[in-house]
């Protein structure tokens, strides 16, 4: 392939990846919180009677925010207010680009990364680009004027800017272990087997990481600049239409990238549990059979299970013949899967093929491991109340920070006697 | 390298183009009729009294300031970690430690320093 498409399409991956997961994240949520406060969520909006368990709602979503009028108060400072919605989205979307998504491979001399721009300095370019988002928000906080905004954004920057020295600290020991800053570095010395990763080396760093991580993101047990019973929405209270979308989307956008690089630093990235990335490779014929036939089982017994549910008159209209629509077609195509399998499956594949099932399956399980993460952050918001500020500050500030600086101590003196 | 650097441009570039695409399809569709009252700012109902833009806290300052002092720490940490583990591989790496030690504590007797005067306390007492 030539250069710069490779270029383009490195961009346009992690883009699409961001813009993918959002929605998703938006409905786990929404669907999450329903099923832990023992209801039944979103189901209601639908497309030609297909609900798909509520996922047409941040469709929804994102057209109803599209057609609401944008106010901008009169009392606002223009530039600023809008201003502060581009800065919090693009730099919660360009932490992304150093993070690897599989192995690297080598070919005729090129080295070839599954990450937008392998930089030598990956892990101070996060921090760098973690403490830019501070400018989105409190400047989105002063410049609408409005006394809850302001309020907001002061919280959240000084929030921010406390748990930013714990994450930065946490991340000490770990560039001690692996000698160097490159994020794909970190992921190749943790290997395949799971107890050479860093949460079992470093399960302190991990912990202050994981906590400071949900402090940077705004998110509960620490989601005081927005906490709606005290400041309405803190810092976004002015915004609406798609500049409160924008906030919205760099909340999300920011638990995907915290959730992606603790998955990265301490969970093994796109290793997968005991599979070597050689081993992959040599065997990628029989991995990648084994993998569709398990999807294509899994196909054929959700589809029944599907049209098993099918009641004539449950609604009396469109929406009764979902399950079918979905299920026939699930069912199908486990068997066409399975057919193709079995005339297909047995012919050779190329270098190239095998290295790009290699490459797929990792980005699979580092997806499926940051998804898992993500989920755990809306399964905390949904479960620990709130703190108060000062319990805040003092855990940032007096726990963590002297926590992370014996850490890294610790972690010297055992390098020294190993 | 460079051309690393040069992705990341273009990476920003090309998602501050995304959101001003959307905000241009989003200032095509949606209405506009704005109302004195429409864009007055928002405090509940309330009519608002004064400038949001007063002073504030001095605490949010003082935090402020002492992040950047330990931020800086963390940064001159980096390089010095990055080259640990090739030290320790030479038998040298316990001058690094001490060094290291020796760094740390400088901060860390600052950091005491801030905590005895009182100024990680987000709860005051002015009067003693």
């Amino acid at each position: 392939m030539p250069e710069t498409l490779i270029t383009i399409l490195k961009i346009i991956i992690p883009f699409a990846i961001i813009f993918t997961f959002v929605p998703l994240l938006v409905w786990l949520e929404r669907k999450g919180s329903a099923y832990i406060q023992d209801r039944p969520g979103p189901n209601r909006a639908a497309v030609l009677g297909i609900r798909l368990g509520g996922l047409i709602h941040p469709i929804a979503d994102v057209v109803k925010l599209i057609f609401k009028e944008d106010i901008c108060p009169s009392q606002a400072n223009k530039a600023y207010y809008i201003a502060a919605p581009f800065i919090a989205l693009s730099v919660a979307c360009v932490t992304f680009m150093v993070i690897p998504f599989a192995a690297p491979y080598t070919r005729d001399g090129h080295i070839f990364t599954f990450q937008a721009a392998q930089l030598n300095v990956g892990v101070l370019y996060i921090l760098a680009m973690t403490s830019l988002s501070v400018y989105g928000i409190m400047l989105a906080g002063w410049s609408s004027n409005n006394k809850y905004a302001l309020l907001g954004g002061l919280r959240s920057s000084a929030q921010m800017v406390s748990y930013e020295l714990a994450m930065g600290l946490a991340l000490i020991p770990l560039i001690m272990w692996s000698g160097s800053l490159r994020l794909n570095d970190i992921v190749t010395l943790q290997t395949a087997q799971v107890w050479r990763w860093n949460f079992i080396y470093e399960p302190l760093a991990c912990i202050i990481f994981i906590i400071a991580a949900f402090a940077e993101t705004n998110r509960t047990p620490f989601d005081l600049p927005e906490g709606e019973s005290e400041l309405v929405a803190g810092y976004h209270v002015e915004y609406s239409s798609l500049k409160f979308a924008m906030f919205f989307m760099a909340e999300y956008v920011n638990m995907v990238i915290a959730s992606a690089l603790i998955v990265t630093l301490f969970f093994g990235g796109w290793q997968i549990p005991f599979l070597p990335t050689e081993v992959l490779r040599e065997n990628a014929q029989m991995i990648l059979n084994i993998v569709l036939t398990v999807s294509a089982l899994l196909a054929i017994i959700i589809g029944f299970f599907l049209i098993l549910k099918f009641k004539k008159r449950t609604y009396g209209d469109k929406r009764d013949y979902e399950v079918i629509v979905l299920g026939i077609p699930a069912v199908l195509a486990g068997f066409t899967l399975i057919l193709f399998l079995l005339f297909f499956g047995k012919i050779p594949l190329s270098t190239t093929a095998e290295l790009w099932i290699t490459a797929i399956l990792q980005i699979g399980t580092f997806l499926f491991k940051t998804l898992f993460m993500c989920w755990v952050f809306i399964w905390v918001r949904w479960t620990v109340p709130r703190t108060r500020y000062d319990q805040l500050m003092n855990l940032g500030w007096k726990i963590l920070l002297p926590l992370a600086m014996v850490n890294i101590v610790i972690t010297a003196v055992r390098m020294l006697l190993k | 390298m460079l051309f690393n650097y040069s992705n990341v441009l273009i990476f920003s570039l090309v998602g501050v183009g995304f959101i001003l695409v959307t905000l241009l399809v989003g200032s095509l569709m949606r209405p506009k009729n704005p109302t004195p009252e429409k864009l007055s700012t928002y405090e509940c109902g309330e009519e608002p009294i004064g400038s949001a833009w007063m002073n504030f806290n001095i605490r949010f300052y003082v935090i402020a300031l002492v992040f950047v002092i330990f931020d800086v720490e963390v940064v001159f940490m980096f390089p010095v970690v990055r080259v640990f583990k090739e030290w320790v591989a030479n038998g040298t790496g316990v001058v690094v430690l001490v060094e290291m030690f020796i760094f740390l504590l400088i901060l860390i007797m600052g950091f005491i320093y801030v905590w005895a005067k009182g100024d990680l306390n987000w709860f005051k007492k002015i009067m003693k």
